[in-house]
């Protein structure tokens, strides 16, 4: 269980939001809303612990996650704006470098499976610099298949995709949520997820 | 551990697909060293005197060359945040960046240094000398230089403040490792300078993975 309570944050003197507290039960998702510029980009770095606290607190199974990170990102999927592929890498190298660095072992098998299943059969083994915007997007959510984190943190997943891929990531997302897992997405699109969820509309 | 391997084998295979990256500081230092005697004539004597100096400002300039470039493309396409995610520690992590980065950059050196010392009129003591001091040095050039590219990622104009922030900085590995040649030359014996230098090695290797990481979360932060 995710619990966040009364978090805010400055950037300079600017204050992006304040008072910010919602819980994330398993298999529940959480749709942050918000106009342009709000910070819900900005409140996902600051969940993840890329930004480091100035008020509140977040608790992962009732630990703060500032405490113990280790703990935390074991459990946690983040897939930004950016999608951290080495355009010099195939997407089977890419998927199989990020599993490792994220602590786990990930067999060329389940990699091709995974890729597969986003639609990049016969692609496994291409450059990504020579792939297009959204096979590159494919590729990078791909990395949510294989992922054995309860949550997930995504930020819009779903920018740049076609309805095929669109559907097969709600299709992830689903399963995910049926496994008991937990997801917290921003998006400006209205999504229609499995299990239940909430809307949290951000404002400054 | 996996993690640290696989770090350090990513940065390996990307820097055999774009093979001018390495080749770039490797050439440079080849052509310094070989333009020196060419300018300074065949006075041996001189030559003799000034070698070790000359190939260790070379192999000094040619791994700062690639600093700028150790972190900068990571953290472009979000790798960076990616490996700050990780279970495992960042400096783990960035410790094996530090490793990739002396293999491609530092280690070439040392492997070309004894050839390179020939033309200098170097006595085969004197490159033996010259090649374990830069063996020694070349890794505490890219231990101080990670903490110094992580310091200045993301600043505009990093490259310069790079320079001016981390050459400073390798004057002491400069010193002892020119000077442990000319201490072999002039019959003093080398192995104060060397251990000295291997002291540098072990002192930087604790803690400059661990002061990067703490750079790279700041600038991660912005």
């Amino acid at each position: 269980m995710l619990t966040a309570s009364n978090l805010s944050l400055s950037r300079g003197d600017r204050r992006l939001f304040s008072g910010v507290s919602f819980t994330l039960e398993s298999g529940q998702w959480l749709h942050l809303e918000g106009d342009n510029g709000v910070g819900k980009t900005s409140l996902l770095h600051l969940l993840c612990g890329l930004i480091s606290l100035e008020e509140g607190e977040i608790r992962w199974k009732g630990q703060t996650t500032a405490k113990t990170p280790e703990i935390f990102h074991a459990d946690l999927a983040y897939l930004g704006h950016q999608l951290a592929l080495k355009q010099d890498l195939s997407p089977l190298e890419n998927l199989r470098a990020d599993a490792a660095i994220s602590g786990r072992e990930l067999s060329v098998k389940d990699a091709m499976a995974a890729l597969a299943q986003m639609g990049l059969r016969s692609r496994e083994h291409l450059p990504v610099r020579v792939l297009s915007q959204g096979q590159q997007r494919r590729t990078a959510l791909s990395r949510l298949i294989v992922s054995t984190a309860a949550l997930w943190i995504l930020d819009e997943p779903f920018v740049a995709l076609d309805a095929a891929a669109q559907n097969a990531l709600a299709g992830v997302i689903n399963a995910h949520l049926s496994r008991q897992g937990m997801v917290l997405l921003t998006s400006h699109q209205d999504l229609s997820l499995a299990g239940s969820g909430r809307r949290y509309k951000l404002t400054a | 551990m996996s993690a640290f391997a696989a770090v350090l084998k990513r940065d390996l295979v990307l820097a055999l697909r774009r093979k001018n990256e390495v080749i770039t500081s490797v050439f440079f230092f080849v052509v310094v060293a070989a333009l020196f005697p060419l300018g300074i004539g065949p006075e041996m004597n001189t030559l003799r005197l000034v070698g070790p100096g000359i190939l260790w400002v070379g192999a000094l300039l040619a791994s700062m060359l690639s600093l700028g470039r150790m972190f900068a493309a990571d953290h472009a396409d979000g790798s960076l945040e990616q490996m700050a995610l990780s279970p495992h520690s960042l400096s783990v992590l960035v410790a094996a960046k530090i490793l990739a980065h002396w293999i491609l950059s530092g280690l070439p050196l040392v492997l070309l240094a004894p050839v390179l010392g020939l033309q200098f009129d170097l006595s085969a003591n004197a490159l033996w000398i010259l090649t374990l001091s830069l063996l020694l040095g070349t890794p505490v050039l890219s231990l101080i230089g990670a903490v110094g590219a992580a310091l200045t990622l993301g600043v505009r104009g990093g490259d310069v403040l790079l320079a001016l922030l981390v050459l400073p900085l390798y004057v002491p590995a400069l010193v002892f490792g020119a000077g442990a040649v000319q201490a072999e030359i002039s019959g003093l014996g080398a192995s104060a300078h060397l251990s000295i230098l291997s002291a540098m090695v072990l002192v930087a290797a604790v803690f400059s993975p661990w002061a990067s990481a703490a750079a790279l979360r700041v600038a991660l932060e912005s």
